[in-house]
């Protein structure tokens, strides 16, 4: 029988069941309760009570079966291990109706059982980081037994062209054996994100302090939405623009001044970039500017102090925390965006402080080595998740310095709601 | 020494200059965004429009003998190069559904080569002279004219730019957003609820809470990554289809839903959870009744904004491998599928010209689907928030 038919006969016979246990259960409380005996519980609650009982270890059977085969690859039919959780339901169904008594609190038993399920679904979150933790790692081991750690870290050639010839065994015709130097690509990267850093915090953070302390209350409520709309732009959407649009400007613009731009250049896809990122620092920095306490802004005007001078000197130090934080925030987003780099950045490894020049990042790679038609096992694939954990760690450390920041500004100005 | 009034006034004004300057300044980045999201609508606005209107030719078919063997022999020579090949292919197919066209000749509106199309929308094409000339001298007697383009709609992926369009990406959104919204939004609820009506404040609780606002910051092609090693090596899953499309866009939609949930539920008051307690409710009770009804607005708005994010998100997307050419509009879970921002990225990529202008219309439709689920967010906020 194929899967989904014993799936579809699992589901259906274990609906079956769960309705004989729904009616055989209220029925039994109905009948006691009109015999006039006081119960814990409403007669629906012991029928839903049976329902768990019955349908709750089939599925669990059923489950770890299942996952004893896909995990431990142990052969068990699919007949027996239906026969076994069906089995296990009706078991489950005696056992619920039996305890349709007065003195069961049914109401109880089924709030434990809905905690544990709630609890289930918020550890799902967990395991999703787990997830992403033990895919990228362990991908990233095996490229390390077949790469020389230190070699990625501080190699400036990355040439994985030849690899999948070694991984076919034919390392001899290829030519050059292949280079797995990373720091090309991440010396790309953060020329594109530096570009984009430039862009958006200076426009983001003065944007953020008009809205603050300038801005009429009409063009705070309009402004802040028309800029949330900058961040709901898809970035395949963004890179199109940057592709098509900006660098051409920008070869032109360079042509004019005598300069030789590709047009892969990086300024293309880090302007566009900082653009994007403008409403995060603007955003978090508004809040933050906005909950500088009001008395250090009487205190400063009281001094005679412009207003001006206010900002500069009293309300932008007193949210640097912030500002900061916002700004490591916007700058994680900037080194994990893809598809803008994907789309306007090159595809060439290349060393350079020159951002008119083509040059490629580490996403870029990731999605070039995925995206091929190699095996899964070559080392360019798995160059992905080594790159994919430089990444990670990378985000990670800059969430977390960002998270730390907030918090002790939240914590020295006693604010409850950032 | 004390100093005169006048250089104390002077310096004072020079004072309030630069406050005024630092007003103007940031007036100005404020502005500069504002300018920025102009131009970038204006640039795609006249970049996609024509996609949405299409050359047609009428032209004489002749439904030969000769015809039905080669297609091409339908349509004189001097305007064979202007009908499309795509539409030409189909002739003989529609000659054996009516047989009583052979050998019939009519005049008909036919669908012109994308060459064609952008001639006469006035863009660069590779027509060569005389084909031009022919162009001209039909749209003179008012057979060429640009009509309303039904094809761009109606049909998947093409490498022909005049029959390409977006109906296969856009059955393939729609898949892929059923199964994310079936996996996050009863988790994302579920995951809130435990959070903030029963959990214990404790290091688990307080591990589980970092680690929701980090994976909101993690990259998305990191999910990528995770859907590749564990859902389609590990797990199985077929590669390219909704299914884990829709499950690798689950995991990053559940940060969103789960932190718009929290601050719904943390916005119903407590007196409403007392009174329901009071009357001798079950903790559970008190949450479907009462607390989740009154808190399901801002649920919603949070699901549609999470699902509008996850709707635009193509990183991810790539590395599992949906960015397949589907030509024919699907309906299936587990088949090879695209999804409208993986389209628009194909189309980036070609290099006919005829298909800047496919993506930029396909750019259009996205954001036009965007702009509405989060308008639509937004007036569901407005409508029914209460102010306690």
């Amino acid at each position: 029988m194929q899967t989904n038919q014993i799936l579809a006969l699992f589901c259906g016979t274990l609906l079956v069941l769960g309705l004989i246990a729904f009616f055989l259960g209220r029925a039994k409380a109905a009948r006691v309760r009109a015999s006039g005996i006081a119960m814990y519980a409403q007669p629906d609650q012991y029928a839903w009570f049976s329902v768990l009982s019955t349908a709750g270890p089939a599925i669990a059977v059923g489950a770890v079966g299942a996952f004893v085969m896909l995990l431990a690859g142990a052969e068990i039919p699919t007949l027996y291990l239906l026969a076994a959780s069906l089995v296990v339901g009706c078991a489950g169904l005696v056992m619920g109706i039996a305890l349709v008594r007065p003195d069961f609190h049914a109401r109880q038993a089924i709030e434990r059982v809905i905690r544990f399920f709630l609890a289930g679904a918020a550890l799902i979150s967990i395991f999703t980081t787990f997830g992403i933790l033990i895919s990228i790692v362990g991908e990233a081991i095996r490229f390390f037994q077949m790469q020389s750690f230190w070699d990625f870290i501080t190699g400036t050639t990355w040439n994985p062209g030849a690899s999948f010839l070694e991984a076919a065994g034919r390392a001899e015709e290829g030519g050059s054996a292949a280079q797995f130097g990373s720091v090309p690509l991440f010396a790309g990267t953060f020329m594109i994100t530096l570009v984009a850093m430039l862009v958006a915090i200076p426009v983001g953070l003065l944007s953020a302090i008009y809205m603050a302390e300038f801005a009429p209350q009409r063009v705070r409520t309009l402004a802040k939405p028309v800029l949330e709309v900058l961040a709901g732009i898809p970035t395949v959407v963004y890179g199109f623009f940057a592709a098509i649009t900006v660098a051409p400007i920008i070869v032109d613009v360079a042509g004019f001044f005598g300069l030789d731009a590709s047009f892969n250049n990086a300024l293309a896809p880090g302007i566009v970039m900082g653009i994007m990122i403008i409403p995060f620092i603007s955003s978090l920095s508004d809040d933050v500017i906005n909950s500088v306490p009001d008395s250090m802004r009487q205190g400063s005007l009281a001094l005679g102090m412009t207003k001006g001078e206010t900002i500069r000197d009293v309300v932008v130090p007193a949210a640097l925390p912030g500002i900061i934080s916002a700004s490591l925030l916007a700058m994680s987003r900037a080194l994990g965006e893809t598809m803008i780099v994907v789309m306007a950045a090159g595809m060439r490894p290349n060393l350079t402080a020159n951002p008119l020049e083509d040059m490629t990042t580490v996403t870029v790679r990731i999605v070039a080595a995925l995206t091929g038609d190699q095996e899964f096992a070559s080392a360019e694939t798995l160059s992905a998740f080594a790159l994919g954990l430089v990444l990670f760690v990378v985000t990670l450390s800059l969430n977390l310095v960002s998270v730390i920041m907030i918090r002790r500004f939240r914590e020295k100005y006693r604010i409850n709601n950032l | 020494m004390s100093q005169p009034f006048d250089e104390i006034s002077a310096q004072l004004r020079r004072r309030h200059r630069k406050s005024a300057r630092l007003k103007w300044i940031s007036m100005g980045a404020l502005g500069l965004a504002g300018l920025f999201l102009v131009l970038f609508f204006a640039d795609m606005l006249v970049k996609g429009l024509p996609a949405f209107q299409q050359a047609r030719i009428q032209v004489e078919v002749d439904y030969s003998e000769r015809a039905s063997q080669l297609p091409l022999a339908a349509v004189q020579e001097n305007v064979r190069p202007l009908v499309s090949r795509g539409y030409l292919r189909l002739i003989p197919g529609r000659m054996d559904d009516n047989p009583e066209l052979l050998g019939t000749t009519r005049m008909e509106w036919v669908l012109a080569d994308g060459q064609v199309d952008q001639y006469l929308k006035g863009h660069h094409s590779k027509l060569r002279d005389s084909e031009q000339a022919v162009v001209d001298r039909l749209a003179a007697q008012g057979r060429a004219e640009l009509r309303f383009n039904t094809t761009f709609f109606t049909r998947g992926d093409s490498k022909m730019p005049e029959l390409a369009g977006i109906a296969a990406a856009a059955m393939g959104t729609v898949l892929t957003l059923l199964v994310t919204l079936a996996v996050s939004f009863p988790i994302g609820v579920m995951t809130a609820v435990y959070l903030e009506e029963f959990a214990p404040d404790n290091r688990v609780t307080q591990l589980i809470e970092i680690n929701i606002n980090n994976l909101a910051a993690i990259p998305s092609i990191l999910f990528g990554l995770l859907g590749l090693a564990i859902f389609i090596n590990f797990f199985g899953v077929p590669r390219s289809t909704p299914v884990v499309g829709g499950l690798t866009l689950a995991l990053m939609t559940l940060p969103v839903i789960i932190i718009s949930t929290r601050t719904a539920l943390r916005s119903v008051p407590d007196s409403i959870r007392h009174a329901a307690f009071g009357v001798g409710c079950s903790r559970w009770q008190v949450v479907r009744d009462h607390v989740l009804p009154l808190a399901m607005p801002g649920i919603m708005t949070g699901s549609i904004i999470g699902l509008a994010q996850a709707m635009g998100e193509t990183a991810p997307l790539i590395i599992v491998g949906m960015v397949a050419f589907i030509p024919d509009v699907g309906g299936s879970f587990t088949e090879a599928a695209t999804v409208l921002p993986a389209q628009i990225f194909t189309w980036a990529g070609e290099p006919d010209r005829a298909f800047i202008e496919k993506t930029s219309g396909g750019i259009l439709v996205l954001l036009a689907v965007l702009i509405t689920l989060n308008a639509t967010a937004v007036v569901m906020r407005k409508k029914f928030e209460r102010r306690w």
